[in-house]
């Protein structure tokens, strides 16, 4: 119990950290809901929220429906169209925008949430940069978000990473809507 | 692999009848020209083909006997041959569209000199193929066509028709140009050409497998069956092993491969060491430098082959990866962002002495030459792609190589440093290609699937 507070209380520094750190430039980009003080819950916008079963003080009313979706899906099935967003970078970058920061914030809950999870952030980049320098900068770009994620409570036990550098493109095409879309740092549920 | 018996020794001495082809040099305006080689120098530069060359003409070798193996054998070296001979660019030749004018020799002892040397040609080689129990006995005699004597004779004993070649090449180089050939020298690259997937959870990955093949493109065989990702391969120094980073574990690290034994070695082991790429080998065969990730951040280490006496090079908050070894062993240089972009560094392997050595808008895989050069070949940005370009360390001038044909990356040099091989898309997907240290005499080797990363044997 005292740990779970602790935890929520860590988890609300976190966020607002972000949303101070969000506030200094971009003006109201930043996260739109204040964590709430009961427990553990940074209430995210877009996925409502579907309980962990057990164990945990549950404060959002069971969604059974999204719970079951995601509960019984198989890892592959889980992975395909995966819960937990991917971040995107600019070029020759690891830097995590405002934007970047929201969708961590929304797959912390989820990782959260689903407390069983482990997760393998990959690092991806374009083909612009060359295919050594590129292992480096995709484990970076993981690291990037490996860090922001523990930063708002993940324990570090349950993320990996790993850089495919260019190897892997999710586009294969050769124009900028590709390259936006293959500098990435990509979330893959490894066990559950 | 086939042994050759060398029945016949050097011929040494008779270097001095042969004619410099100077004296014939047709259309290149001659003072232009620099000084014929001598046999017992390096080339420093190479210049196309014509005026200071000797000037060849390889008829097809005869086969002693009309069965189609011995025929098709006569025909295969003396292509091979041409083009082993062709790729170093030493010699002049004689175009081929010519020979039929002149009667074909059944032995060495008809050959029609005089006809020879009114095409100008100063060497002829020629040869002769017999089918023995064991596979060919193959003769070659390189002759003095003006004198009509032979300053060059060897015998070989085998099967495999291009491995004739290839000796025949490298020693015809080493005794007329003084000159190191590559024509029995490898190259290995990772391939994505199976169109296999990679296992797991996040479908449509096509992964990579390690492959080899002859200089020349020929006999391109895989020798990884990971499944997974196998990239960036390096042959050891005495080419029986390939070092590479494979994630077969999950994460990256580093795997040997003693393609002779079958055996595989895990240079990087245990669920501490991080991230491990690039592995290169010291010129003693006796260490690996790479990149690795274990202490936070990518720095530079040195380990044993064995994965033994690991040592960190580099400290720094910066990427620091694809590290190369000067060829005395004694220092290396590595890829490093810690001015803001991807530059090439060079430290001692005592981690003392660091030097930034240029100032690319970015700029990456760098491969020291071999010596006599002095030289580092990388891939730099330019537009939209990257170019080739080789730092001359004693004069500090930067050259290109390439000029945004598609995009050229991942340079490594041939043993004798003449040639490079990279990866370039001019052609479409990604393969890979060599080139002379000059930049011309480009060839295709790869055509099959894409391929990356190559690198060439010792």
């Amino acid at each position: 119990m005292k740990a779970a507070r602790s935890i929520a209380l860590l988890v609300a520094c976190a966020a607002l950290l972000t949303a101070v750190a969000c506030g200094k430039k971009t003006p109201p980009v930043a996260r739109p809901t204040p964590p709430p003080p009961p427990p553990a819950e940074t209430a995210p916008p877009r996925p409502p929220a579907p309980p962990e079963p057990a164990r945990e003080p549950v404060s959002v009313p069971p969604d059974p429906v999204r719970d079951d979706a995601i509960s019984s899906a198989s890892l592959d099935e889980l992975n395909k169209n995966s819960p937990l967003k991917p971040v995107y970078f600019e070029l020759d970058s690891s830097d995590l925008s405002a934007a970047n920061q929201k969708t961590l914030d929304e797959d912390a809950a989820l990782i959260k949430r689903y407390s069983s999870w482990t997760v393998t952030i990959e690092g991806h980049c374009d083909e612009r940069g060359s295919a050594e320098y590129n292992l480096a900068l995709g484990e970076r770009r993981a690291m990037a978000a490996r860090t922001y994620l523990i930063s708002l409570g993940i324990a570090a036990t349950r993320l990996r990473t790993v850089s495919y550098g260019k190897e892997f493109p999710f586009d294969p095409g050769h124009d900028e809507a590709a390259f936006a879309k293959n500098r990435r740092a990509h979330f893959v549920i490894t066990s559950k | 692999m086939t042994k050759f018996i060398i029945t016949i020794t050097f011929a040494i001495g008779l270097l001095a009848a042969w004619p410099r082809a100077q004296q014939q040099a047709p259309q290149t305006p001659a003072s232009q020209q620099p000084p014929p080689q001598q046999p017992t120098e390096l080339a420093a530069t190479i210049e196309g083909g014509g005026g200071a060359a000797p000037r060849l003409a390889i008829p097809e070798f005869i086969a002693l006997s009309q069965d189609a193996e011995t025929v098709a054998t006569a025909k295969t070296i003396t292509e091979v041959l041409w083009d082993d001979l062709n790729f170093e660019r030493e010699f002049a030749f004689i175009p081929r569209d010519v020979y039929s004018s002149i009667p074909k020799a059944t032995s060495f002892t008809d050959v029609p000199f005089d006809r020879w040397r009114e095409l100008n040609a100063d060497g002829l080689v020629m040869g002769t193929v017999q089918k023995v129990s064991s596979g060919f006995r193959v003769e070659m005699k390189l002759f003095n066509v003006r004198t009509a004597q032979v300053v060059y004779p060897r015998q070989y004993d085998g099967s495999n028709a291009r491995l004739f070649a290839h000796t025949m090449s490298d020693e015809l180089h080493k005794s007329q140009r003084a000159l190191n050939g590559v024509a029995r020298t490898r190259l290995t690259f990772d391939s994505d050409r199976d169109g296999e997937r990679m296992t797991g959870t996040v479908q449509n990955r096509s992964i990579k497998e390690i492959y080899i093949s002859d200089y020349d493109g020929e006999r391109q065989t895989r020798v990884t069956t990971g499944r997974t990702l196998n990239i960036a391969p390096r042959w050891s120094p005495d080419g029986r092993s390939i070092a590479y980073t494979s994630y077969r574990r999950g994460g990256a690290n580093l795997f040997i491969s003693n393609i002779f034994q079958g055996t595989l070695d895990e240079v990087t082991k245990g669920d501490k060491v991080g991230e491990n790429w690039l592995p290169a080998w010291s010129p003693d065969g006796t260490k690996l430098a790479f990149s690795s990730t274990r202490d936070g951040n990518p720095e530079i280490y040195i380990v044993n082959r064995d994965g033994s006496g690991l040592r960190r090079l580099t400290n720094n908050p910066s990427i620091d990866i694809t590290p190369t070894w000067s060829p005395s062993g004694t220092q290396i240089a590595f890829t490093s962002d810690r001015s803001g972009s991807p530059q090439i560094y060079v430290v001692g392997v005592d981690g003392l002495n660091l030097s930034k050595k240029t100032s690319e808008s970015y700029c990456d895989r760098p491969t020291w030459s071999p010596a006599p050069f002095n030289e580092i070949a990388f891939a730099a940005r330019s537009g939209p792609g990257f170019d080739i370009r080789v730092l001359d360390l004693v004069t500090g001038l930067t050259k290109s190589l390439t000029f945004g044909e598609g995009t050229n990356e991942s340079p490594a040099f041939s043993p004798n440093g003449r040639h490079i091989v990279f990866t370039s898309t001019r052609s479409g997907k990604t393969q890979v290609f060599t080139m002379a240290r000059d930049g011309k005499n480009v060839r295709q080797i790869t055509k099959a699937g894409n391929n990356y990363e190559p690198d060439w044997s010792k």
